[in-house]
């Protein structure tokens, strides 16, 4: 059904060395002072330093005392919860296009070297045969776990019959005498600079719109590799999307033992006072920038929510947030239309009503195809996640 | 039951038997120098060593290095490893004359053809009985169940007349630890395996006893008792499935396989592709039994494909075929029996197509009048019919006569009245079932749903017919 352009993805960083370095293939304009390339090792929302990342209380405490982490990039993190997940659950296997080399990504590298070609193994080119052969392995036995790995999130689609009407109904239909729970779904997602049309898609509300899915979206490498671990052990079939462009750009010192982090749970990055910002993944960044940039110029406090688990999502954590801000915005990568960002606002005006202060805002792709040259503007970017705090808060 | 033990190596095809320690990764498949970049992903020396192409496994490690030789008469390369070459250029055309040929054990008339095929008959009248019950029960079973939807007291059917030779001859064959992936016209399987009539009644009166908690439209079963997945309504999803549980038998090293049924329509889903292919390139040990009754729904063959058949295919995925007569019992049986050998001993798939007519209506939703000629079915019925045929094969050997038949029948006849009647008395499941095992525990939004619905139906108890349900309206939690 493709052919797909790989090489150029990887052109992310200066030298294709993991770091928060400029990205070379996207020029900003010489007087921008807001739509400037993200700082990634310089942001709050990553984990530089030892003792940043073990003051986190979502991990056990035991790793919080043993001290020992590593720096790892996101695919280096993914590939850590990979080889945890093999390596403690022996019923385990991941499989997918080209995962056997080490996946075009990197993701799976060395895991067929530890585990053996029966556990870690290229299947043909064939997404919904990817999803099915996960079905019916972790249908088989509600112990195995099925972890497949689709090339791009953008391909998704020849499996969506497999993941709608199977895979999400399998525990529901066999009333719990089967389940495919063991099945979690892999797959890059998200803009890269340079990906057009079909390496750049954010499909998750395509999922978030079928019981019995759950579907997670990390922001770095600690919480990916936490947050994979989890969907792997979780006993419902997970869809896991991995932002592409932070696979190399996204830096943290991780934990080295295995711990995992909770589904279902959105996490506050920032504390503010005057306005709510929901994100997840890639455009957490551009939040970030905006929310300085708005503190530097309106004096704004903005209180920043990664939802991570996008569905089911967390409301608690969102509806207490807004009901002491008063105001609310969304941001994602996805066109605006049948978005996640509508779903969150209809259930923060249905569950902060009396408390809202202004419209909820939402700031994500527009209803367009990513065309190539033209994602810098389809892209949320600092301007515009700035632009409707100011509207918000003016309102 | 765990995979720690070393893998069944006698199940194993020779290529994983020795893993190579090292996985060579031919530069040709590095995407892009970056991709070596980081530091624990050694890098490649640059260099213009000429890197032999592979033929690998599944990248199991275990890849040859396949070599052209100068002056070779024949091709060899990793995408075809031994084709000859040729200077005359012709091009493959599928032959109508030369159809595969379809197997068969005994004639019209129930008598085995000289052969004995490998079958001690003699020793298999408590199993031909059993086979012969199981078929008349389905045929009996499918008249009261379809005539029940026509008074509206279920709301749909699927009948199997002309087809219960292929569901119960396999079943005959197969292992109580095979695992069965059905599509919905294969009532036959359960008969066989022991799927109680109360069972049968009470899924497709959807009441509180139904396995599938009266989810599912009727004739959509389910059993993990008997290893019987549950029928979904999407066609050819299954076979997939069926490909994926055939790996993890492998895995386990059991002397099991899994087993797919489908229709020669759903075979045209891109699911049949995607499920052969990874069946063949994992080696799982997996039959695909393909029903070809020359209809879907009101599409004959003829509109379904231009090749012949679905045994064709099977050959091209590098799959083991056999075309077998659908009403032949004895001959769909000692096929599954072959084909279930081969997946299992040599841990591959094999493809089964059985030939039959679909004499019944595709389902109570259709009169299959409007497509095909009435005299077209009843000469069908006429000339051929798994059950008569294995009924004169019995009746041959004096196994069998008309008394014990007419006696069979009317008990049958009782035992699954006593059946429908008592599944038609029985309440339907709890409203809280609408929720359940959606997750393996609900979240917060959908308790929150059911709350809204107890609040409504309280508050409108007029409007919402709850007394066939159990429990009627406390059946609904309002746990927020």
């Amino acid at each position: 059904m493709r052919r797909r352009a790989i090489a150029p993805l990887f052109r992310l960083a200066r030298n294709g060395q993991p770091s928060g370095a400029a990205r070379r293939y996207s020029t900003h304009p010489p007087n921008a002072k807001l739509n400037l390339p993200v700082q990634y090792n310089k942001s709050a929302y990553l984990s530089h330093t030892a003792q940043t990342t073990l003051a986190n209380p979502e991990l056990p405490a035991e790793i919080r005392d043993a001290g020992n982490t590593t720096r790892q990039n996101l695919y280096q993190s993914v590939n850590s919860a990979l080889q945890t997940a093999l390596s403690t659950d022996d019923r385990a296997i991941l499989f997918g296009e080209d995962v056997a080399f080490g996946g075009v990504f990197r993701c799976s590298t060395n895991l067929l070297d530890k585990f053996g070609p029966n556990r870690v193994f290229n299947t043909p080119l064939n997404e919904l045969g990817i999803i099915g052969f996960g079905i019916g392995y972790a249908s088989h036995d509600s112990a195995n776990t099925a972890i497949a790995e689709i090339q791009f999130g953008d391909y998704v689609f020849p499996a969506f019959d497999q993941i709608v009407n199977e895979a999400a109904k399998y525990r529901y239909r066999g009333a719990s005498e089967f389940n495919c729970g063991g099945l979690t779904i892999r797959m890059p997602v998200m803009g890269v600079g340079h990906g057009a049309l079909y390496h750049s898609q954010s499909p998750e509300g395509f999922f978030s719109h079928v019981p019995g899915l759950k579907v997670v979206v990390p922001r770095g490498p600690v919480q990916a590799k936490g947050l994979l671990l989890q969907s792997i052990r979780d006993r419902n079939p997970v869809i896991f999307m991995e932002p592409k462009i932070l696979y190399r750009a996204a830096v943290e010192e991780v934990p080295v033992d295995e711990y995992t982090l909770p589904l279902g749970k959105a996490e506050v990055l920032a504390t503010g006072s005057d306005i709510t910002i929901i994100s997840y993944g890639t455009p957490l960044y551009t939040v970030e920038m905006a929310a300085k940039a708005a503190k530097e110029t309106m004096g704004v406090s903005v209180e920043v929510i990664d939802l991570r688990t996008v569905y089911p999502w967390d409301k608690e954590t969102v509806f207490a947030s807004v009901n002491k801000t008063g105001r609310c915005m969304i941001v994602h990568e996805a066109p605006k239309g049948g978005g996640i960002g509508g779903e969150i606002a209809a259930s923060v005006q249905e569950g902060c009503f009396l408390r809202l202060e202004a419209p909820v805002g939402r700031v994500t792709g527009w209803d367009v195809h990513m065309g190539l040259v033209f994602e810098q503007f389809n892209v949320p970017d600092v301007v515009r996640v700035l632009d409707m705090i100011r509207k918000t808060m003016e309102y | 039951m765990s995979f720690s033990g070393p893998l069944r190596r006698s199940l194993l095809p020779r290529s994983y038997r020795s893993i190579a320690a090292r996985y060579p990764c031919p530069k040709r498949r590095c995407l892009s120098s970056a991709v070596n970049a980081a530091a624990e992903v050694p890098r490649e020396p640059e260099g213009t060593k000429e890197v032999p192409m592979t033929v690998g496994d599944g990248g199991a490690g275990t890849s040859r290095p396949v070599k052209q030789r100068a002056g070779s008469d024949r091709l060899v390369f990793p995408g075809a490893v031994n084709s000859k070459f040729t200077n005359r250029l012709h091009f493959r055309k599928s032959d109508p004359e030369k159809a595969i040929d379809t197997y068969r054990v005994m004639d019209t008339e129930g008598k085995i053809f000289d052969e004995t095929h490998g079958l001690d008959f003699d020793s298999m009248k408590e199993q031909t009985l059993k086979m012969y019950s199981s078929m008349v029960t389905v045929s009996i079973m499918d008249q009261i169940m379809f005539d029940s939807q026509r008074q509206g007291r279920i709301s749909f059917y699927i009948v199997n007349a002309g087809e219960e030779g292929i569901a119960v001859g396999s079943a005959a064959a197969l292992g109580e630890q095979d695992v069965i992936y059905a599509q919905y016209r294969e009532a036959g399987v359960l008969m066989y395996r022991g799927y109680g009539l109360d069972e049968f009644m009470n899924q497709c009166f959807a009441n509180r006893k139904d396995h599938g908690k009266g989810r599912n439209m009727p004739i959509h079963y389910t059993s993990k008792r008997l290893n019987f997945h549950p029928i979904s309504s999407t066609l050819a999803t299954q076979l997939p499935h069926a490909s994926g549980a055939g790996y993890a038998l492998k895995l386990e090293g059991k002397e099991a396989c899994a087993v797919t049924y489908f229709g020669e329509g759903a075979a045209s889903e891109g699911d049949f592709h995607a499920a052969l292919n990874i069946a063949a390139t994992r080696g799982c040990p997996t039959l695909f039994i393909c029903r070809n009754n020359g209809y879907a729904i009101s599409t004959p063959t003829l509109d379904q494909y231009k090749g012949d058949g679905i045994a064709s295919r099977g050959v091209g995925y590098g799959i083991d075929t056999i075309r077998v007569d659908g009403n032949d019992a004895w001959a769909v049986y000692k096929v599954t029996k072959e084909a279930r050998e081969i997946a299992i001993s040599q841990q591959k798939p094999v493809l089964i197509e059985a030939m039959s007519y679909r004499v019944s209506h595709h389902s109570t939703s259709d009169d299959s009048f409007a497509y095909r000629a009435r005299v077209e079915v009843e000469d069908w019925k006429r000339r051929d019919n798994p059950i008569t045929r294995l009924r004169k094969f019995m009746e041959l050997r004096n196994w069998w006569d008309q008394d014990q038949d007419s006696q069979l029948r009317t008990q049958l006849r009782k035992d699954i009245l006593k059946a429908f009647n008592a599944a038609e008395r029985e309440k339907k499941p709890a409203i809280s079932k609408l929720w359940e095992d959606i997750y393996d525990t609900p979240s917060k939004d959908q308790r929150e749903q059911m709350a809204d619905l107890k609040d409504v139906m309280h508050r409108y108890p007029d409007e919402y017919d709850v007394g066939m349900y159990e429990a009627g309206e406390n059946g609904v939690v309002s746990r927020r």
